[in-house]
């Protein structure tokens, strides 16, 4: 298990290259002077020099990018212009709302998403498959943006049950009851689209187990259909439930850009989506590639968990 | 073409046509119509509701038309939404036929970049490609398709790898074709299919995509709108003035799910797999539609009583009889062997008495299953699974499909356990230990907590054996438990199950093709063709003297019991299809003996002596040895 583990880990190294490759790649095609880019339409020429020679932008392209490389490995991702302080530490800082809010939102996808796909299988064609098609219809098919609206409209509007947006940094105050008051609405309006593709998904592995040999073994043992549908059919289906649900983990990490936007939740999404519009570009790479590389973690810990529940890879 | 006939068949699927259509000719004819100019700001009519004079939605921020605003950025939404998708999909298409037809390093490398793209976060991926282009529709558009170009290039390299080691792709090369035209005529018209599935089930992701940059003043600027950067304006005022929001928000989830609801049917149109209809569950019991009365258990003194069974299949409006009224009886410790080929329906049988026939498409017609008294077709769930594993317990064929191949054998045999007694877990787990030491695992102990794929094909049998005695049944029904095994581990198996059953006073019903098995374990022997019941009797008297001709060709394919060589005669012809059986006998159009008579009215299963009975009117002489 532990060697499983670590090769997973190494194995992790080239992919993290690969994605530092494409972001410095992105970012080489930016039109024109990138040290204009970089300091905005106002900079002075002379900063523009002393901008290209201490990036090495005068440098070239292959060399920049072991330059870039360097620095990033040494904890140094320059330092944004807007924001006039270094770039790890406002993404640090962001990143921990952006956590709790993905996070919360990918246990809910996970949950609700799983447990409708099993109930729509077991009661195929019947009145629950139905309606919770239909609800998944709707969930993949409405703009989470407008389905944030729309919550801040009627719950919190309206109904005055939750908070209509905003949320202290996460590192302030720790109010449990507050927090969670604040963030229940962005929360599910950011896990209703993965909610439906994982139900969706999930309907369809259930119904591929349900006619396996071995469910038919359990029926025959006379275990009650409850543990044969949850014990027996879940538990193989979760096999190919598992690598989507880290697929979605990936849409819930970057769409909460749209709920941040939303909810006004200081998270690294509205971090990056101000830092486009300022054209503060060392900003946008380091959260880019901080959360990416956040993302290729998650998703080894996906496969470690696969391989826990699958006896069949671990060896 | 019968794409569209089953598109048109799928009513959702046609709604979002309709939807769609509608939607498509508004954005087309949207600058012939009498529209507001959709700039013409008016700040002296900011906000007006819907349904004011003039302005049938109400008007924006700026007093513009919501109307004329919400058409015009529908347009847009959907231009720049489908330019994406068939940019994506062209560029995507060419990536994947370029990969999949050179193969090699030049695949190689590009699926790693494809892989790479893969692994980032959709939407981030999008953003860093906006941050470096600059905020603006156009990169917007790219950006989109960019990150959709992998998806792309993904599924239509599979399907290019399949086609381009075809014959008729090596015989293009052969005759000196060049490699575009090869492609051009050989490859692409047979992956076009899999580029318009994919393309449907992502366009409506794709408006969404650009919507959300758009909705994040990344993509459309102003004055320009489309409905994204219309819902990113309204924002600031969703308090006050919803409307301004509601508007193109309800646009695009109505955009996005027909063309979802339409992508959905494209998929199940052009998908093979789905258009058969196979993915059904099967219920927890076998549903029953009797229309004839019931008939009374005949067996006097037997423990397991089949009368009248009949299971037909129903598929798409055929149906297949599988079991056409077979009557069987089970004595308490007594093992009866059914007989026939693949296809005869005795697995059928078998299956239908605790009613587990996959169901759809199985249903019990007919007939009476009397355990103990009690009839158990048509018996509410709740007392079929009482009696299932406990009172009557099965085998089934391959042990490797048939355990849970992700939990321990112990875990396994614990629950069939406990599924009926509530014994604490410490203690099933000892008489797990106990069971599997009594079906002869060695290091029961230790063996316990293997999974089904550690243990080899003769020890999951035995784990199967031991499951099914694990409540002290009444009576085990085996289904061809040996025909998967070699034939030393056969044997170690069949000798087994014998000692168990006159250990513990088991009645077996044990289903095979192989008379030969049936030989070393049986004591009566009833043999099944095409649903039917054709000879039964005690084993020694059908093995020396086989009555029905089917029976005797039947015989003729194994080795005698006790040596000779294993003789693979099979016999000529195919059991009649089950769905359309002729008149008279079913074994007619193979039968040596076959006369006028045979083929009309129908053909009763006979006494033959007292204890033997057949289903032909012209049965061998009896005292004739097999062949
Ligand atoms: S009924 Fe006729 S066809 Fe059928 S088995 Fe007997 S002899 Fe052959």
């Amino acid at each position: 298990m532990g060697s499983y583990i670590l090769t997973r880990l190494l194995s992790a190294i080239p992919v993290l290259l690969g994605l530092s490759v494409i972001v410095f790649l992105i970012m080489a095609m930016i039109p024109g002077d990138p040290a204009t880019a970089i300091l905005g339409s106002y900079a002075t020429p002379e900063n523009v020099a002393k901008l290209n020679r201490d990036l090495g932008l005068d440098k070239p392209l292959v060399q920049r990018y072991f330059i870039w490389l360097g620095n990033m490995l040494q904890g140094d991702f320059g330092r944004s212009f807007s924001l006039n302080r270094p770039v790890l530490d406002e993404v640090a800082e962001r990143f921990g709302a952006t956590l709790v809010l993905a996070g919360t939102a990918f246990v809910i996808c996970s949950a609700l998403g799983v447990a409708a796909g099993v109930v729509s299988a077991a009661r195929q064609y019947g009145a629950a498959d139905k309606a919770i098609t239909f609800a998944v219809l709707l969930g993949i098919s409405i703009p989470s943006f407008f389905l944030g609206m729309m919550m801040i409209l009627i719950f919190a509007v309206n109904l005055r049950l939750f908070p209509v947006s905003g949320m202290w940094p996460i590192y302030g105050a720790r109010d449990a009851a507050a927090l969670l008051r604040h963030l229940t609405l962005p929360a599910l309006a950011l896990s209703v689209v993965a909610t439906g593709v994982i139900a969706r998904l999930a309907r369809s592995a259930m119904l591929e187990v349900l006619r396996q040999d071995f469910v038919r073994t359990a029926r025959a043992k006379g275990v009650h259909e409850r543990g044969v549908i949850w014990r027996h059919a879940l538990r193989a289906a979760m096999v190919s439930i598992i690598p989507v649900l880290g697929i979605q983990a990936g849409f819930v990490l970057s769409g909460a850009v749209y709920i941040e936007i939303v909810f006004q939740w200081p998270g690294v999404g509205r971090m990056l989506v101000d830092a486009i519009l300022k054209r503060d570009i060392l900003l946008v790479q380091g959260g880019v590639v901080l959360v990416a590389a956040c993302y290729v973690m998650f998703n080894i810990a996906v496969d470690v968990a696969q391989s826990l529940l699958d006896p069949r890879i671990r060896t | 073409m019968s794409f569209l006939r089953l598109l048109a068949r799928n009513r959702l699927a046609l709604a979002g046509l309709v939807v769609m259509a509608c939607v498509c000719l508004l954005a087309l004819v949207t600058p012939l119509l009498p529209l507001a100019a959709p700039d013409i700001t008016d700040t002296g009519n900011r906000f007006r509701p819907p349904f004011s004079e003039g302005a049938l939605l109400g008007t924006d921020h700026l007093g513009r038309d919501l109307l004329s605003r919400l058409l015009w950025g529908t347009r847009l939404s959907l231009a720049v939404g489908l330019a994406a998708a068939v940019t994506a999909a062209v560029l995507g298409a060419a990536i994947g036929i370029v990969a999949g037809f050179y193969g090699g390093r030049t695949d190689n490398l590009i699926m790693r970049g494809v892989d790479m793209l893969m692994a980032f976060p959709y939407i981030l991926l999008a953003l860093a490609i906006v941050a470096a282009l600059g905020p603006g529709l156009m990169n917007a558009l790219i950006a989109v398709a960019a990150v959709n170009i992998p998806f792309f290039a993904r599924n239509i390299r599979g399907v290019t790898v399949g086609i381009a080691h075809k014959e008729f792709v090596d015989a293009a090369r052969l005759s000196g074709m060049s490699d575009l035209r090869i492609v051009l005529t050989e490859i692409l018209p047979n992956v076009v299919p899999v580029i318009v599935i994919a393309m449907s089930t992502t366009v409506g992701w794709m408006i969404l995509e650009t919507a959300g940059l758009s909705f994040l003043g990344l993509g459309s600027q102003p004055p320009v709108a489309d409905l994204g950067s219309m819902l990113g304006e309204a924002r600031a005022a969703l308090i006050t003035s919803p409307h301004t929001s509601v508007v193109p928000g309800a646009m695009i989830l109505v955009i996005v799910m027909a063309i979802n609801l339409l992508g959905d049917g494209v998929r199940d149109a052009l998908d093979p797999r789905l258009k058969s209809g196979a993915l059904n569950r099967p219920l927890p019991a076998t549903q029953v539609a009797r229309d004839a009365p019931v008939p009374a258990a005949q067996g006097g003194a037997a423990l397991l009583s089949i009368d009248g069974l009949k299971t037909e299949f129903r598929v798409k409006g055929r149906v297949y009889r599988a079991v056409g009224g077979v009557d069987l009886d089970v004595r308490p410790g007594e093992c009866l062997g059914l007989v026939g080929e693949s296809g005869s329906g005795k697995s059928v049988t078998a299956l239908s008495v605790m009613g587990l026939v996959a169901s759809p498409p199985g249903v019990i017609t007919g007939g009476s299953v009397h355990f103990d008294g009690q009839d158990l077709i048509g018996a509410r769930y709740e007392t079929l699974r009482r009696i299932r594993g406990d009172r009557v317990a099965y085998i089934f064929q391959d042990p490797q499909a048939t355990l849970h191949p992700l939990y321990t054998i112990g875990t396994q045999l614990v629950e069939a356990i406990r599924a009926h007694h509530a014994v604490p877990r410490a203690e099933a787990r000892a008489r797990a230990v106990d069971l599997l030491g009594a079906v002869r695992i060695p290091n029961a102990a230790a063996r316990i907590d293997s999974y089904p794929h550690e243990l080899s094909g003769g020890m999951r049998q035995r784990v199967g054996i031991a499951m099914a005695l694990a409540n002290d049944p009444d009576v085990i029904i085996a289904d061809e438990p040996t025909t998967a095994l070699d034939v030393t581990v056969q044997a170690q198996i069949l000798a087994l199950l014998d000692e168990l059953r006159r250990a513990r006073g088991l009645a077996i019903l044990f289903i095979t093709h192989d008379f030969g098995v049936v030989a070393q374990l049986c004591d009566r022997v009833a043999v099944m063709y095409a649903g039917r019941i054709v000879e039964t009797g005690p084993t020694d008297a059908i093995l020396s003297r086989p009555a029905h001709p089917y029976t005797a060709r039947l015989m003729a394919c194994v080795p005698a019991p006790g040596g000779g060589r294993r003789r693979l005669a099979t016999i000529p012809g195919l059991p009649p299809s089950v769905d359309d059986l002729p008149a008279g006998c079913a074994f007619a159009g193979r039968c040596d003996l076959v006369q006028d008579t045979c083929r009309r009215g129908e053909i009763t299963l006979d006494p033959l002596t007292a204890d033997r009975a057949v289903r032909c009117p012209t049965p061998l002489r009896a005292g004739a040895p097999a062949s």
